[in-house]
C-alpha cells in the first residue's frame, strides 16, 4: 500500500499491520507470462493439463513405430492395452486421491487383498461368482474407509497412513491366504471373464480393458460435471478455502477414499482375469506404477490440478515405452531407466506450469 | 469521559431492530482472552467498520459472527432472534456471507465455479437428478449477470481460473460471491489489504453498491482513509473489548487512532 502514503499522510499512522505491495509484482508476472511465446504455451498447458502427456504418447508411438514395424501391428497394440489395464485402473483411484493433495501407497496392497478375498470366497467358501465379487467390493470399501478414517479423523498425512496400511494389508492378505495362489481354472468363469478377449476387427481387447475405460468415463464425468468433482478439486487446491466456502472437507475426503477402495476392488477383478489367477504376491508394487501413471499424466502431486484422462495417457505412455524398448531389443533395465527419466521430466514440467501465477 | 455504554445507548433509541446483534461475546483461547464481553449492532442499510490494533479481537469477533468460531459466552441475534452457528455453513444458510482475509477462493477453479462453490446448480430433469450433472452454462450466465449488476467490469471472462487474476480481481470474485448469496449481511475481512489504489477504489465502490442494494456490510479494515470514506459507523476494538462506536462525522481519524491505541478512552 505504498501508493497511499504520499496521498494521505494519516494513512501512515493507520497502517499498523502494513500491507505488502503485491500489486506491482502481479503486474510484472502478468507481463512476463502473457507476452512471451513460452509464457503463452505455459498458459495453455496450465489450462489443459492433458495436452503434454497426449503429445508425449503420440510422439513415442511414432518413434517406436519407426524403430520397429512390429510395434504398430494390431496384435502388439492390443497387448499394450491389456498390459496397461490393471495399472490404468489403479491409476483412476490414485488420481482421485492425489487430486485431494494426498497419496495412496496402499493401492496395490488393497487390490491384491480384494483379489484374494474374491478368489478364496469363491473357491474355499463356494460363493457364486457375483457374490464373491461383492465380497471383494466390501473389502475394497473397508480398506478405503480405514485409510479415509485415519486421514480425516486423526488428521494423519495420507503418506504415513497408507505406508502403514500398505504393510497391514499385505500381512492380512498373506495371513488370510496362507500365501497360496488360487488358480483361475478353479474359479467360477465370471471371475476370470475380465481376461476374455473381445475381437474388434484385427484388434482384440479384453473385457478388463473395457471395464477400465468405463471407469475412466464415469470418474471423468463425476470430476468435471458434478458438484462432487468441483469439491474434490477445491479440497485439493486449498483445504481451508474449501471449508470456508461451505464444503464439508472431511466428507469429501472420505468419499474419495471410499470411491478409491471400490475402484481397487474392480481392479482386483481385472487382475484375476489378466493373470488367470489370484496371487498374494503379485501386484503389491503397483502402487508406485500407479503414481507414475498419474504424475506422467500431468496431475499435480500438490493436489487440485489435473485430469483423470491424463492418468490413462500416463499409464499408456509407460506401457508404450516398456513395450517399444523391448521390441527395440534393449535390456529390460533400460525400460526402468526410461520410466525414471519420464517421472522426473513430468514433475519438472508440472512445477514449471504451476509458476503461471504464485 | 464518555463510556462505551453511553456512546452505544444512542443507537438503542433507533426504532429499527439491528439486523445482526452480538451481546457480550466472550471467547478465550487457552489463557488468551480473544473477546472479553463484546457487543455489536449492525443496522439495516449501513456499513459498519470494525477497526482495532493487532490482537484487539477484530477477526475473532467476526469469526464468531460468521460461525468460524463458537463464542464461549454471549448471544448472537439475527433480526432479533437468537441464533447459534456451529459451522460457517450455518451462518451462510442464515444469510450471512463472509469474505475472508485469506480469500476463500479455489485458485484452480474458474470464476463461475468459484462464485457457486459449495452451492452448485444442477441441470433440470433427469440429467440433474439422476446423473447429478451441473448446469455449467446457467452458472456462467448467472455469474456474468451478477458481476455486471455489481458493476465489476474488469472480469469479462468467467471461465478464467482465478489464479490467473490480479489481486483486485480475485477480491472482486470473493465479494461478488458474498453479494450473490448474502441475503442478510455481508462481512468483509480486510477487503482492501494488499490492493493497489485503483483496485481498492473498485472494491470500495463494490461495498457501496452492496449497501445501495440494501445489504448491510460489516468491514474489518486497517486502512483509516478507506474506513472513513465508506463507513456509516465505526466500531473500535481494543484489548478484546469494544472501546467505542463512533461515526466519521463525530470523530476524526486521529481521534479514532487515539481510541484504538488507548491514548484516549473514546
Amino acid at each position: 500500500m505504498t501508493h497511499d502514503l504520499p496521498e494521505n499522510p494519516s494513512a501512515r499512522t493507520a497502517e499498523i499491520a502494513g500491507s505488502p505491495a503485491t500489486a506491482s509484482l502481479d503486474l510484472a508476472s502478468e507481463f512476463l507470462s502473457r507476452r512471451t511465446p513460452l509464457g503463452r504455451v505455459r498458459n495453455v498447458l496450465h489450462r489443459y493439463p492433458a495436452i503434454s502427456p497426449a503429445v508425449v504418447l503420440a510422439l513415442s508411438i511414432i518413434v517406436f513405430g519407426m524403430l520397429n514395424e512390429r510395434f504398430l501391428a494390431p496384435a502388439n497394440l492390443s497387448l499394450i492395452t491389456q498390459q496397461v489395464a490393471v495399472v490404468g485402473t489403479l491409476a483412476v483411484a490414485q488420481t482421485l486421491i492425489i487430486l485431494t493433495a494426498g497419496i495412496d501407497l496402499s493401492v496395490g496392497a488393497v487390490m491384491v487383498m480384494a483379489s484374494m478375498f474374491i478368489a478364496q470366497t469363491a473357491v474355499k467358501n463356494g460363493l457364486p461368482g457375483p457374490l464373491a465379487l461383492v465380497a471383494g467390493l466390501v473389502v475394497g470399501l473397508a480398506a478405503g474407509a480405514f485409510n479415509g478414517w485415519f486421514v480425516t479423523r486423526l488428521k494423519l498425512p495420507p503418506f504415513i497412513v497408507t505406508l502403514g496400511t500398505l504393510n497391514i494389508f499385505v500381512a492380512l492378505t498373506l495371513l488370510y491366504s496362507n500365501g497360496a495362489t488360487v488358480r483361475g481354472d478353479d474359479m467360477p468363469p465370471l471371475l476370470t471373464a475380465t481376461g476374455n478377449l473381445l475381437p474388434l476387427g484385427e484388434v482384440s481387447i479384453t473385457y478388463g480393458v473395457i471395464i477400465m475405460l468405463v471407469l475412466y468415463v464415469v470418474v471423468a464425468f463425476s470430476l468435471s460435471k458434478t458438484a462432487w468433482g468441483r469439491h474434490v478439486y477445491a479440497v485439493g487446491d486449498d483445504k481451508e478455502a474449501a471449508r470456508l466456502a461451505g464444503i464439508r472437507v472431511n466428507r469429501v475426503l472420505l468419499s474419495v477414499y471410499l470411491a478409491a477402495g471400490a475402484i481397487l476392488a474392480i481392479g482386483a477383478w481385472i487382475q484375476i482375469g489378466r493373470a488367470n489367477a489370484a496371487s498374494p504376491n503379485a501386484g503389491v508394487d503397483l502402487n508406485l506404477d500407479s503414481i507414475t501413471a498419474v504424475v506422467i499424466g500431468g496431475t499435480s502431486l500438490f493436489g487440485g490440478r489435473g485430469a483423470v484422462w491424463g492418468s490413462l495417457l500416463g499409464a499408456l505412455i509407460v506401457g508404450v515405452f516398456r513395450n517399444g524398448l523391448a521390441l527395440a531389443g534393449l535390456d529390460v533395465l533400460y525400460q526402468t531407466l526410461a520410466v525414471g527419466v519420464l517421472i522426473i521430466v513430468a514433475v519438472a514440467v508440472d512445477q514449471w506450469i504451476r509458476k503461471v501465477r504464485k | 469521559m464518555i463510556t462505551a455504554q453511553e456512546l452505544d445507548s444512542s443507537h438503542e433509541t433507533r426504532s429499527q431492530t439491528p439486523v445482526l446483534q452480538a451481546k457480550r461475546l466472550v471467547k478465550t483461547f487457552g489463557r488468551v482472552v480473544g473477546l472479553d464481553g463484546v457487543s455489536l449492532e449492525l443496522f439495516p442499510g449501513e456499513v459498519l467498520a470494525i477497526i482495532g490494533d493487532n490482537g484487539a479481537g477484530k477477526s475473532t469477533l467476526v469469526k464468531c459472527l460468521t460461525g468460524a468460531e463458537i463464542p464461549d459466552e454471549g448471544e448472537i441475534l439475527l433480526d432479533g432472534k437468537p441464533v447459534t452457528f456451529k459451522r460457517p455453513q450455518d451462518a451462510r444458510d442464515a444469510g450471512i456471507e463472509t469474505v475472508y482475509q485469506n480469500l476463500a477462493v479455489s485458485p484452480a477453479l474458474d470464476v463461475a465455479s468459484n462464485l457457486f462453490l459449495g452451492r452448485e446448480v444442477r441441470k433440470r430433469g433427469i440429467l440433474g437428478s439422476l446423473l447429478r450433472m451441473l448446469d455449467t452454462r446457467r452458472m456462467r450466465d448467472e455469474a456474468r449477470a451478477e458481476l455486471l449488476e455489481l458493476g465489476i467490469t474488469t472480469l469479462q471472462d468467467v471461465t478464467v481460473p482465478v489464479e490467473n487474476l490480479s489481486g483486485g480481481q480475485r477480491q472482486a470474485v470473493a465479494v461478488a460471491r458474498s453479494a450473490t448469496f448474502g441475503s442478510k449481511v455481508v462481512v468483509l475481512d480486510e477487503p482492501t489489504a494488499a490492493l493497489g489504489v485503483r483496485e481498492s477504489k473498485q472494491v470500495l465502490e463494490l461495498v457501496r453498491n452492496l449497501r445501495d442494494r440494501g445489504v448491510p456490510v460489516i468491514m474489518i479494515s486497517h486502512n483509516m482513509p478507506h474506513v472513513f470514506e465508506i463507513a456509516d459507523r465505526i466500531h473500535i476494538q481494543r484489548l478484546g473489548k469494544r472501546a467505542a462506536t463512533i461515526t466519521p462525522q463525530s470523530h476524526s481519524m486521529t481521534d479514532a487512532v487515539a481510541i484504538m491505541t488507548g491514548a484516549t478512552q473514546g
